[in-house]
């Protein structure tokens, strides 16, 4: 009865005019404002995410950016000839902007891959993004070992988004090396580009193949966290039909168009006109909700405490592993042991094991014929 | 071939003569077609493309029959080619149609090698016909023309411009076959990016020397229409085998949510134009460009390989068989002076063994002799040394000899001394 009756007064709370009628009540303590503070000083920091692109040229990965953040943030691109991109090795760029939304600021950078599996070689062109993102928490780890850690920029990559064309009948070679190569760095969101060249038939089919081919070759994706046991059905059920609509296939636009009698964003074709923000059209609308609405904070939280964990630790028990290399001979600490035995060491210590066994049992067969002999 | 027939022509006396009557020779055109469609005709075409990009469902579409094609896998090792030949039947004319597909191309990370391949089976199907070509024994009008006539290159529909290995391919394609450059899935592109991205796909085309095929122009009945045709490459198709209902009628065409694209809807897509275009208006300059341009180069290419000339040093003409004469017993003469150089090297690394085995012969004679003269030098000096001894014991005996005596001799003068 009490929770219930706290739970009600909670609500009330966040309103700061309830304040007189929380006086009344001698049991209640108050700690459920601490929503509401927090509410208040987040919204004074601001936030910041860091948001990566990638796939082929030509899969409207810039446009789906502009219409996701209504901005246009590649106003000049610089656009290569196919003669240009036979040798072209992938670069990464970086668009910063601020944008506010009700009182709310947000750091938005968005890191593009431009150049990837452009060229005709396209061996480890996915070096350079694995070294940007290994920077990235580099340069946050050694920030935070620091002494002044009071401004600490927080340049990690939350999220990535790797557009697979619709053309084909599934992931291609380059798309499951790409995507085995970051799945242990970064949160990785596949998308189905340019979505309206499938028919819905066609796009269920590729959904299906995708996911089927990306448990077979053990890619880890981003993972929807379970709801809580005690969200409202509603909820429940539009993360569930999130999770069966995985990879989400999306369609751009930046360009308003008139379409049953209301301005939406969409593509103007001979035979009808395609709604991006249409839910029987596109995915689009779920990506964003998705994205922004609901699990912003949630790509961040897996990026701080599994992907960054993951490298900081492996960075220190290489950095350890080095030290204890080097004392081996005369370090006055005992040495703790290695979790992991070199391999190494281990096959040639079975070795001599196996010949001691064997050098001792010809002693025992000469010290037998021995004895026969004397008898 | 008509050109440079009348060239030939005029060179010699000839008269214009103008007919009393009818003869007869104008039907000269309708023997032939009656003559080819009773040979039946044959065509074949290369579709150039990535894994899933459309190519199997256009030439369904084109040619209105499900070819049975199974969906390639996107984890080829390497491009290769897979031709399949059908015998389809219009009206009274048949077509024996080979289709090639390239299986495996675009998947791999590394694309450096795709394009050989395809160049190859290429260039083998040219090696096949000329070999036909230059037996003795030959039958050209049996034998099954498997040259590609024409290769319909798909690209994909970007919106940006052609990518980095379309570009590679082409260029390596362009001067074995005839290239037509179709945009593939255009129900992606918008009109207006469409016309962009074509203009820059010919752009760059143009800039990097690529040669497409272009429909031709001299013909007064189809100069018209193929020209107009040529400003419209390269084609954005859409293909579709499944039907929809639209209206009240049953046309192919993909459905969407949010409409229909109809296949054979002029203002969706450039489908009809390809047909028209490739089958009912060009395909015969087709398969001629194709054996007058294309393997009239390979074959020029080949024969200069084998060093065949069609003019000797002195400027005089050749002709095929006195240089085929001339090779071969260019070729006979090599043969022979190879042997003599082996059968010569043989005779000499012969001798060489031999006198290696004369030398150790003499050097095993020289080591025994030597020998035995040391064995007789040691003989000597034992005997030396048993005749020493044996004289040394003659002496020995001789003094024992004399002394014993000496000793019985000395008693008896001991004895007379003692008499006295």
């Amino acid at each position: 009865m009490d929770a219930i009756l706290q739970e009600k007064l909670a609500e009330k709370l966040l309103c700061p005019r309830a304040r007189s009628s929380r006086q009344k009540d001698r049991q209640y303590v108050g700690f459920a404002t601490l929503p509401n503070q927090v509410h208040r000083k987040s919204v004074k920091k601001g936030f910041d995410f860091t948001l990566m692109v990638a796939g082929e040229s030509g899969l409207g990965k810039s446009t789906l950016v502009n219409s996701l953040f209504l901005t246009d943030l590649y106003k000049d691109r610089k656009l290569l000839n196919a003669e240009e991109r036979i040798s072209q090795t992938v670069e990464i760029t970086k668009h910063t902007v601020d944008i506010e939304e009700k009182g709310v600021k947000l750091k938005l950078t968005i890191v593009d891959t431009p150049g990837f599996g452009d060229a005709v070689n396209n061996n480890e062109c996915w070096k350079p993004i694995t070294d940007y993102i290994d920077q990235q928490f580099e340069q946050y780890f050694r920030d935070e070992s620091g002494l002044n850690r009071k401004n600490i920029l927080d340049n990690r990559v939350h999220c990535c988004l790797y557009f697979i064309p619709p053309f084909g009948h599934g992931l291609r070679p380059i798309d499951v090396e790409f995507m085995k190569a970051l799945h242990e760095k970064v949160n990785i969101i596949p998308l189905i580009a340019k979505a309206d060249c499938l028919t819905p038939n066609e796009i269920k089919k590729l959904k299906d193949r995708v996911r089927d081919e990306i448990e077979k070759f053990g890619i880890k994706v981003y993972q929807f966290p379970e709801c809580d046991s005690d969200e409202d059905e509603e909820f429940k059920q539009l993360d569930k039909e999130l999770k069966e609509c995985t990879p989400l296939a999306v369609i751009g636009s930046n360009t308003v168009v008139e379409a049953r009698g209301q301005r939406v964003r969409g593509r103007v074709y001979p035979w009808g006109i395609v709604e991006v923000e249409n839910q029987s059209h596109c995915d689009f609308v779920k990506l964003r909700s998705m994205l922004i609405r609901s699990h912003m904070h949630d790509l961040k939280d897996v990026t701080c405490d599994v992907h960054y964990e993951n490298y900081r630790a492996q960075c220190i028990q290489d950095m350890t592993s080095k030290l204890t290399q080097d004392n081996r001979v005369d370090s006055p600490l005992p040495i703790l042991p290695l979790p992991t035995p070199d391999a190494e060491t281990e096959r040639l210590i079975k070795m001599k094991d196996e010949e001691l066994k064997r050098m001792q049992e010809m002693l025992e067969k000469m010290q037998q014929q021995i004895h026969e002999k004397e008898q | 071939m008509a050109a440079t027939d009348v060239d030939i022509f005029s060179n010699e006396e000839k008269r214009n003569l103008s007919l009393g009557g009818h003869v007869g020779f104008d039907s000269l055109p309708d023997q032939l077609v009656s003559k080819s469609v009773t040979q039946g005709f044959c065509f074949n075409i290369l579709c150039v493309g990535e894994t899933g990009i459309g190519k199997s469902t256009l030439m369904n579409t084109l040619f209105n029959t499900m070819f049975e094609n199974e969906e390639a896998s996107h984890y080829q090792n390497s491009v290769y080619l897979r031709p399949r030949t059908y015998d389809l039947q219009e009206s009274n004319v048949h077509l024996k149609l080979t289709i090639v597909d390239t299986v495996g191309f675009g998947d791999q990370i590394n694309k450096e090698d795709s394009y050989k391949p395809i160049v190859d089976y290429i260039d083998t199907q040219f090696e096949n016909y000329l070999q036909e070509e230059l037996k003795i024994k030959r039958s050209l009008f049996n034998y099954h023309d498997t040259r590609i006539h024409i290769c319909l290159y798909f690209i994909a529909p970007t919106g940006h411009s052609l990518k980095s290995l379309d570009l590679v391919t082409m260029k390596k394609l362009d001067s074995k076959v005839n290239i037509i450059p179709i945009i593939a899935k255009a129900d992606t592109i918008s009109k207006s990016e469409l016309h962009k991205f074509k203009i820059k796909i010919m752009s760059e085309l143009v800039s990097n020397g690529v040669q497409i095929y272009q429909f031709p122009t001299d013909d007064e009945a189809v100069t018209e229409i193929n020209s107009s045709m040529n400003a419209h490459l390269p084609f954005a198709v859409v293909g579709s085998v499944e039907e929809v209902k639209v209206g009240n009628k049953t046309v192919r065409a993909r459905q969407y949510p949010w409409g229909v694209v109809q296949v054979e809807n002029e203002s969706h897509c450039d489908f009809v134009k390809l047909r028209e275009m490739l089958i009912r208006v060009n395909m015969e300059d087709l398969r001629e460009q194709t054996h007058a341009r294309h393997y009239e180069l390979y074959r020029r290419c080949k024969l200069e390989e084998m060093g065949f000339k069609d003019t000797d040093p002195d400027s005089q003409p050749f002709s095929l068989q006195e240089t085929y004469e001339a090779k071969r017993k260019e070729f006979l003469g090599d043969l022979q002076r190879k042997e003599e150089e082996m059968r010569q090297m043989f005779v000499s690394k012969v001798k060489e063994t031999e006198a290696e085995l004369k030398e150790k012969e003499k050097e095993l004679h020289d080591k025994f002799e030597q020998l035995k003269r040391m064995h007789q030098e040691e003989k000597r000096k034992v005997e030396e040394k048993r005749r020493d001894i044996e004289e040394e014991m003659n002496a020995f005996n001789r003094r024992k000899v004399a002394a014993e005596t000496l000793s019985l001799s000395q008693p008896l003068k001991k004895d007379k001394d003692k008499k006295n």
